[in-house]
C-alpha cells in the first residue's frame, strides 16, 4: 500500500453509440489524464458531441466501458455532477435575467462557487453585466455559458466547441482563462475545429473520425512520420522549387555550398502544421511523397 | 503509508455536499417570480383576463338571476376565480416549461444536477404568489364594481383556502405532467389554451352548470375545473343556492377527493415521465 494508482479522469474503452442501427461512435478508446487539457478534433458528424455527451451523462451508450472521475456517467449522482462543468455545443436563446442575476442565482446550486464579479471579469462581460441574457449577442451568450460552467469550480470541464462564434480577441481571452484553470489543476476536455486552438492549449490532441480515435499525440508530435518531413522552398526562374526532406539541414548545406549564387530568394523551410497533418489524417489531403533527400547534383541541377 | 487520494485516485477534494432541494427551491421561487414579471404576455393574460371576463359577464348578465334567486354576477365570479387559478397554475406552468426547454434553461438545470423537487418548489411557490395576487385583484374589482358580497365568516374563507390551494397544487403538478407531451412552445401554447377553453365551457364557467347537457356535466366531473368552480360557488353564493346544484348540495367531500386525486395522479405522472430534455436516445 505504498503507491496509489492514479487513474485517468476520463477512461473510455470500446465506446459504441448507435442511431437507427448506424454506429456513430464505433469502438472509441480515450484517456484523459488528471490535470491535462485534451483537445478532440474531427470533421462534422465524426461523433465528438455524441461522445462528450455520453461522458457528461446526457446520452446513453450502446456499448463499451466509461469512467468519468471514477464513476459511470450513466448513473452519476449529484455529488459527481458537482465535480464536472459543461459548455454544450449549442447555446439556448437565453431568458430575461441579466448576466449578473443569472450568475448570482446559480451560485445557490453549488456548495462553493466563484465570485460573480470575478467570473464576469474573467469572461469579459463586465460591460454587459446588466444586460438580459436574451439580449446578448451570440458570442456574449457563449461567454456566459463558459462563466456558468466554471462557477462551481469543477475538477473536470467539458467544453464542446467553446470558442465557436467568439471574435479573435475573445478567443485569446478565453485561452488565458483556460490556461489559468489548467494551472489550478482543472482537467479539461474540449472539442474544437480550430487547429491553432488545439495546438495552443492542448497537452494531448485526439483526432476522431467516423466514430473512432484516428490518432492521439501531443500537438507537435501528432502525425508521427508525417511531421518529420520538412519542405524547403525557394524562388528560381520566376517559379518556386520545393524539396520535401526529412533532413532539411543537409539540403540547405548543399544548396548554399554548391549553388552559383549566394542568395536564395524567398527561401523557407516549413514543417507541416497541425492543420496539414489533421487534413491528411481525416483523408482530406494527399499524403506528401515520402521525402528522399536530393543529392548534390540534384540540387545543382535545380539551381542551374 | 498514508494514502490520501480518493479511492478512484482522482484528485481528492474536500467538496461539501451540494445544497439541498429546499434551499435551491427557495432561490428558484425568486427566479421564477422575476421571470414571470418580465414576461408582459403572462402578466397581462393572467391578471387582465379574469377581470375582463368579469366585466363582460357583468355587462351582459347584470341584474339577471338564476336558480334560487342567485345573481348572475355572483354565480359567475366563482367560475372566473376558478378559471383564474387554472390560468396561473396549469396553463402558465405548462406553457412556461415548454419555453424553458426551448431556451435551454432546463438543460442547464440537468447539467447542474438540480433535484427535480427544487424545480417543483420553485414553480409551486411562483404559482401560489401570482394566484394570490390575481385573486386579490379579481375579488377587489368584483366587490367594488359589482357589489358581489364577500363572505363574512371564517368558515367560508377556510373553504376558499383549501379549495384554492388544492386547485393550485393540482394545476401546478398537472402543468408539469403534461409538459413532456405538448411538444414545442408554440404547440404547447395553442394546445393547452385550447384545452382550457373547452374545459371552461364544460365546467360551468360560461354557463350555469346545472343547465348544461348531462353528458357535458359527466365529462366535466372527471376534471378538476368543475370541482374547483363548484367549491368557489360554495364560498361566494348563499347557502340556499346549494339547492340549485346538480347534487342539491356543495359536495365538499367529493370536491376534496377529486382535487386530491388529481394532485396524486399529477405527481405520479411527473415522477414517471418528467425529463429535462426532450428525446434522449
Ligand atoms: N439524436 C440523434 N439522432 C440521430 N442521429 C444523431 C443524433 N445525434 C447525433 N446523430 C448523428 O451522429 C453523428 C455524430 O454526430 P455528432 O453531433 O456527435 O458530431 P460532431 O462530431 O459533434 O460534429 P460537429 O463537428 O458538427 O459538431 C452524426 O452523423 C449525427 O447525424
Ligand atoms: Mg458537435
Amino acid at each position: 500500500m505504498t503507491t496509489t494508482q492514479i487513474q485517468p479522469a476520463v477512461r473510455v474503452r470500446g465506446l459504441v453509440k448507435r442511431y437507427g442501427g448506424r454506429a456513430v461512435v464505433d469502438g472509441l478508446d480515450l484517456d484523459v489524464h488528471v490535470g491535462e487539457v485534451f483537445a478532440l478534433l474531427g470533421p462534422n458528424g465524426a461523433g465528438k458531441t455524441t461522445t462528450v455527451e455520453i461522458l457528461e451523462g446526457l446520452r446513453r451508450r450502446d456499448g463499451g466501458e466509461v469512467r468519468v472521475l471514477g464513476a459511470d456517467p450513466a448513473t452519476g449522482d449529484r455529488a459527481w455532477r458537482a465535480r464536472i462543468g459543461v459548455v454544450a455545443q449549442t447555446t439556448g436563446d437565453g431568458n430575461a435575467l441579466t448576466v449578473r442575476e443569472t450568475l448570482d442565482h446559480f451560485a445557490a446550486y453549488h456548495s462553493r462557487s466563484e465570485e460573480t464579479d470575478e467570473l464576469i471579469a474573467a469572461v469579459g462581460l463586465t460591460e454587459s453585466a446588466g444586460t438580459r441574457a436574451a439580449r446578448l449577442s451570440g458570442g456574449q451568450r457563449r461567454r456566459l455559458e463558459v462563466a456558468l460552467s466554471m462557477q462551481g469550480r469543477p475538477e473536470l470541464l467539458f467544453l464542446d466547441e467553446p470558442t465557436t462564434g467568439l471574435d479573435p480577441v475573445a478567443r485569446r481571452q478565453f485561452w488565458s482563462v483556460l490556461q489559468r484553470l489548467r494551472s489550478g489543476g482543472t482537467t479539461i476536455l474540449l472539442t474544437t475545429h480550430y487547429l491553432d486552438e488545439a495546438a495552443h492549449l492542448a497537452d494531448q490532441v485526439g483526432v476522431i473520425d467516423a466514430g473512432r480515435l484516428a490518432d492521439v499525440a501531443p500537438p507537435d508530435e501528432m502525425g508521427g512520420d508525417l511531421r518529420l518531413r520538412s519542405t524547403v522552398r525557394w524562388r528560381e526562374d520566376g517559379g518556386f522549387r520545393t524539396v520535401v526532406t526529412t533532413e532539411p539541414a543537409v539540403v540547405l548545406r548543399d544548396l548554399l555550398n554548391t549553388g552559383p549564387r549566394a542568395d536564395l530568394p524567398d527561401l523557407t523551410v516549413t514543417r507541416p502544421s497541425l492543420e496539414e497533418v489533421y487534413l491528411q489524417l481525416v483523408g482530406a489531403a494527399p499524403v506528401a511523397e515520402t521525402g528522399t533527400v536530393p543529392s548534390s547534383t540534384d540540387v545543382q541541377g535545380a539551381l542551374r | 503509508m498514508t494514502v490520501t487520494a480518493a479511492p478512484t485516485g482522482v484528485r481528492a477534494v474536500d467538496r461539501p455536499a451540494p445544497p439541498g432541494a429546499l434551499r435551491i427551491g427557495l432561490a428558484r421561487i425568486g427566479l421564477e417570480l422575476r421571470l414571470y414579471l418580465r414576461d408582459p404576455g403572462q402578466v397581462v393574460f393572467s391578471f387582465a383576463y379574469p377581470v375582463i371576463m368579469l366585466l363582460i359577464f357583468g355587462s351582459v348578465f347584470g341584474g339577471e338571476t338564476t336558480g334560487p334567486d342567485v345573481r348572475f354576477e355572483d354565480y359567475f365570479l366563482a367560475g372566473i376565480a376558478a378559471t383564474g387559478i387554472m390560468l396561473t397554475s396549469f396553463q402558465a406552468v405548462g406553457i412556461a416549461i415548454a419555453e424553458e426547454r426551448e431556451r435551454g434553461d432546463l438543460g442547464r438545470l440537468q447539467l447542474l444536477g438540480t433535484p427535480p423537487a427544487a424545480y417543483v418548489i420553485g414553480k409551486a411557490g411562483q404559482v401560489v404568489v401570482t394566484t394570490a395576487a390575481q385573486l386579490a385583484l379579481l375579488l377587489t374589482v368584483a366587490s367594488l364594481a359589482y357589489d358581489v358580497p364577500m363572505p363574512s365568516d371564517v368558515g367560508r374563507w377556510l373553504t376558499f383556502g383549501w379549495v384554492a390551494l388544492l386547485g393550485i397544487l393540482a394545476g401546478t403538478v398537472l402543468g408539469i405532467a403534461v409538459s413532456p407531451f405538448v411538444g414545442s412552445a408554440r404547440a404547447a401554447s395553442a394546445g393547452i389554451t385550447g384545452f382550457s377553453v373547452v374545459l371552461q365551457f364544460f365546467s360551468g364557467v360560461f354557463f350555469v352548470f346545472a343547465e348544461l347537457p348531462t353528458w357535458m356535466q359527466q365529462v366535466a366531473a372527471v376534471f378538476p375545473l368543475k370541482w374547483l368552480t363548484q367549491g368557489m360557488r360554495s364560498v361566494f353564493l348563499p347557502d340556499r343556492a346549494a339547492a340549485g346544484e346538480v347534487a342539491g348540495s356543495w359536495e365538499h367531500g367529493t370536491t376534496a377527493l377529486v382535487l386530491g386525486a388529481w394532485v396524486i395522479i399529477g405527481v405520479v405522472v411527473c415522477v414517471r415521465t418528467f425529463r429535462w430534455r426532450r428525446g434522449e436516445g
